[in-house]
């Protein structure tokens, strides 16, 4: 079988016709595998459902328990019969639960890679190459010019600006399903012992992390100590929250943001951003290039964000690609709507939606996963 | 360099003024001459660098990367600096790096090398500077900060160094050369006042606050004076006796840099007429048989590099005077507007140049007889010049002239802009602050085309709507488009698809480069009909009718709120 004919693209996303499957599909399907759990990758309303323990797990504290008509576990590195196809989950290093999905059909290989990264993680397995004949990439960060700093120089920072105005309350942005329980971890790696304060759009996702066995050390919830309270803490929030009225009660807040955007000054300050923290769970470009290299594929599909770049340095490289232009899918570039908005209470801290308060919601658009926004 | 990398990268982030200010007082306070004179001089935009051309920028970066990538990668980050300061091939690290230059070594060696050397050195620079150096020394030699602070604004932050009102700086300042030792010892009260050597100095000018129509119940007619607001440019004729008693006489725009070299024959007259001793504050039209011809006509030669004295017969620039700063040797900025009005008056009535005259006073009794002349110009005195105004200004019979934009004194009234609703057909990345969003827009509204109706497409905007509105506007694009043309992206047009975009716009004209023949002056989004389908968008025949109607000089402006 041709690679065109073990994957295909529908409206609904990548379609596996023999095996009769979608890969992380916009829309409800009868059968999906699901990568990880953000929500543009993980939607709710699927007949089955096929993922890691951990996204499962994220799914059901996002969507309650009934989000799909059925679920199966995958083990990383363990094969999968669906019909006439093989499926494999193997770690993506993105988020918890975040796998690769390798596609076999006879001597066949594609894996379809999710989100992934390179970069340490404390709180997820790491990213492991695999070799394939396709191999499917996000672009999130397709261009040279996004070149992700080490992570812990980024948390230097952080740490610097708090020694340095101890009486000011520091709030950090960070996506809450993954980036905000980075951070902490990261954090924590520097001996920073202090309580870490978090969003009431946060709770109910650290919890799980924290129920996985990851160490977050003393995490409290915002609303438990009162902001005013908060001079010289690191608080956690949603990006969204930063320009709400909801930051504006700490004593003169610093508004910092983690996120691979920061890369760029000019998003950095569309957003009012003054401690700028270049962390991101997608790889930098130096890493797309070097994982495509690593998987030896004959190949690349490119899904989303930045395609045009990444398809052109494959060329360059003598690498058969092509772009998906795939909608739907985040690039880290629209707040989401914190978990709270899907029907999870968040407790009096959670901020509603930060999406677009137009009559329409334009376009399939519908909140997407990531991050910064103007 | 690397304090002075941190101070930019810090003050490129802080959006309130006072910490912007506070950032610069306490870089002045603990850097160093002439390193911090420098940097003020950078901030203040006193240096330029002949030779640093982006181009040269450009080139080194090309020969380092692959040009695709290279011309992506700027669409994508909207600023040429930090584009290549963030993809340049990162360079030694340790000990075998290079030491990074210092500021003064920077302008000290680039102000010494010549041309054919210079691309070397700054590849060396280049190699030895971090992300955030690479950005800011790229930033300086382009002359391009764009950080959000204004040459006033580092003034303000040297005079907090000693204490003193930044009008004091201001006086003292234009005379005055990099690194400015002298400045920084006298401003710490360690040296004596720097002698201001121009006699013809610039003086900084008054502004005023926009207005409008709710804010006039708590304002006095009785109180106000009122002109025309001038669709030209700002500036301030000034002509002294030097020591040596020879007549110098100079043109500033309203941020204080000297534009006497573009207006030959302005300053010509100023210096022939043996009556304009003094300082005025007005604005520079064309005028053609004393008609003031409008803002695209001072436009043509505004955009001239060279000029030439064709251009200085075709388009002959006068000043139409509203206030006198400096009446020979005295300075009237202390004095009430109405006293300053009758000086002005007394002062140009004696001029022999006709190159000078007056802006009027526009007679009113209340407010509703002043927006009646606002709407109606030509037939509240404007007469034939009707199509240059473009408000009115509402001054304070009892205001000094205070530098700066004070609150309460002054305040202009701009007339309402012209609409339409216009569909959105092809949008492009911006730069500077929209970069990396896609908030250019090409916008087209419907006529009879040989298959039915098309759309044809009117102009372009790229501001007028908020960052949340850019967020969506943004989204739509992405999840819209239908084609793609290198950097630009064809969004869906048709009757029930796409996006009606409400267009703001000051003026109209006939225009050949226009596929629709019209070009609009300063168009921007009004507002985004998520709400209105692409069919009931506009036609060309409303903007074919706006057009008779500008050109049989009428000021009827329809919205397009109104018209439904």
């Amino acid at each position: 079988m041709r690679p065109a004919d073990i994957l295909t693209l529908t409206p609904a996303g990548l379609f596996c016709p023999p095996g009769d499957f979608h890969v992380d599909p916009v829309r409800p399907v009868a059968r999906a595998l699901i990568t990880h759990g953000h929500s543009d990758h993980a939607r709710a309303g699927h007949g089955a459902v096929l993922a890691t323990a951990e996204t499962l797990g994220i799914m059901g504290v996002r969507y309650g328990e009934a989000f799909a008509g059925s679920t199966q576990i995958a083990t990383y590195g363990e094969p999968i019969a669906l019909g006439p196809v093989r499926v494999t989950f193997v770690p993506a290093g993105h988020v918890l639960g975040s796998a690769q999905i390798i596609i076999e059909a006879g001597p066949t290989r594609i894996v379809v890679s999710g989100d992934y990264k390179r970069a340490p993680d404390p709180t997820c397995r790491a990213f492991e190459p695999v070799s394939c004949d396709v191999f499917i990439t996000e672009a999130t960060f397709g261009l040279p010019v996004f070149r992700h700093p080490a992570p812990g120089a980024e948390i230097a920072k952080l740490l610097q600006s708090v020694a340095l105005f101890p009486e000011q309350a520091h709030l950090v942005g960070a996506y809450p399903l993954g980036k905000a329980q980075r951070l902490i971890a990261l954090i924590r790696e520097t001996g920073y012992e202090r309580p870490i304060y978090v969003h009431g759009a946060m709770e109910r996702l650290t919890d799980y992390y924290v129920a996985q066995s990851v160490q977050l050390g003393d995490i409290r919830l915002v609303r438990a100590e009162g902001r005013a309270a908060l001079g010289g803490a690191i608080v956690i929030c949603p990006p969204g929250a930063l320009q709400d009225l909801w930051a504006r009660r700490f004593p003169d807040p610093v508004a910092a943001f983690a996120s691979g955007w920061m890369r760029v000054r000019a998003r950095a300050r569309q957003r009012g951003v003054e401690l700028p923290l270049v962390v991101s769970d997608h790889a930098d470009w130096d890493d797309l290039c070097t994982t495509i290299v690593e998987t030896g594929a004959e190949e690349v599909w490119v899904t989303h964000g930045q395609e045009d770049a990444l398809v052109h340095w494959c060329l360059l490289n003598g690498i058969k690609a092509r772009p998906l232009h795939m909608l739907g899918y985040g690039d880290e570039d629209a707040t989401e709507a914190p978990p709270a908005a899907s029907g999870q209470a968040g407790g009096l801290d959670s901020t509603p939606a930060v999406q677009v308060a137009t009559g329409r919601v334009p376009g399939p658009g519908r909140p997407r996963e990531g991050e910064p926004s103007p | 360099m690397n304090r002075f990398a941190a101070l930019l990268d810090r003050l490129a982030y802080e959006p309130r003024r006072n910490a912007k200010l506070r950032l610069m007082t306490e870089f002045f306070r603990v850097t160093a001459d002439p390193e911090r004179g420098y940097a003020l001089a950078a901030l203040t935009g006193a240096l330029s660098f002949a030779g640093a051309k982006p181009g040269l920028i450009r080139r080194l970066i090309t020969e380092r990367t692959d040009r695709v990538l290279f011309a992506l990668s700027y669409d994508y980050v909207g600023d040429l600096s930090e584009t290549v300061a963030l993809m340049w091939p990162q360079g030694r690290t340790g000990h075998n790096r290079p030491p990074a230059p210092t500021l003064a070594e920077v302008v000290e060696a680039l102000s010494a090398t010549l041309k054919p050397d210079l691309p070397p050195l700054l590849a060396g620079w280049l190699d030895a500077l971090d992300e955030t150096g690479r950005w800011a020394l790229l930033k300086l030699i382009t002359g391009a900060l764009r950080i959000g602070v204004s040459a006033r604004l580092a003034k303000a932050a040297v005079a907090d160094l000693g204490g003193l009102a930044v009008n004091e700086v201001e006086e003292v300042w234009h005379g005055l050369e990099p690194p400015y030792v002298a400045l920084f010892a006298w401003v710490e009260g360690r040296g004596p006042r720097p002698q201001a050597s121009d006699p013809a100095p610039f003086r900084p000018p008054m502004l005023a606050h926009p207005l409008d129509e709710e804010d006039f119940a708590a304002l006095a007619p009785s109180e106000f004076a009122a002109e025309w607001k001038w669709d030209g440019i700002r500036v301030q004729a000034v002509k002294a006796r030097r020591t040596d008693g020879r007549a110098v006489a100079r043109l500033y725009s309203r941020t204080g840099e000297e534009i006497s070299a573009a207006f030959p024959d302005l300053v010509q007259a100023l210096i022939d007429d043996e009556a304009f001793w003094g300082a005025i504050d007005g604005e520079l039209l064309v005028l053609r048989d004393g008609r003031v011809q409008s803002f695209n006509v001072l436009q043509q030669r505004l955009n001239r590099k060279a000029v030439t004295p064709k251009l200085l017969v075709d388009f002959p620039a006068h000043i139409r005077a509203y206030d006198l700063l400096a009446d020979g040797e005295s300075d009237l900025r202390p004095l009430p507007f109405a006293e300053r009005r009758q000086r002005l008056e007394e002062f140009v009535r004696r001029l022999a140049s006709h190159r000078v005259d007056l802006s009027p006073l526009i007679p009113f009794v209340d407010w509703a007889a002043l927006a009646s002349a606002r709407a109606e110009p030509a037939s509240a005195g404007a007469v034939t010049d009707a199509e240059a105004v473009e408000g009115c200004m509402l001054k304070r019979l009892d205001s000094p002239y205070v530098p700066g934009r004070p609150k309460g004194l002054w305040f202009k009234w701009k007339r309402d802009p012209f609409a339409v609703d216009a569909v959105l057909m092809y949008a492009q990345r911006g730069h500077g602050k929209r970069s990396s969003f896609y908030s250019d827009y090409t916008f087209g509204v419907w006529r009879d085309g040989e298959g039915g109706d098309e759309l044809v497409p009117v102009g372009k905007a790229y501001f007028g709507f908020t960052d949340e509105e850019l967020k969506a506007l943004d989204l739509f694009v992405r999840n819209h488009t239908v084609n793609r043309f290198g950097p630009v992206r064809e969004i869906a047009h048709e009757p029930d698809r796409g996006l009606v975009l409400e267009v703001a716009f000051e003026g109209l004209q006939r225009s050949a480069r226009h596929k629709s023949g019209l070009a609009m002056r300063f168009p921007r989004i009004s507002r985004i009909r998520w709400d209105k389908p692409p069919r009931d968008a506009d036609r060309i025949d409303l903007l074919e009718t706006m057009l008779a109607r500008i050109e049989a000089g009428r000021a009827a402006r329809p919205r397009a709120a109104e018209r439904e």
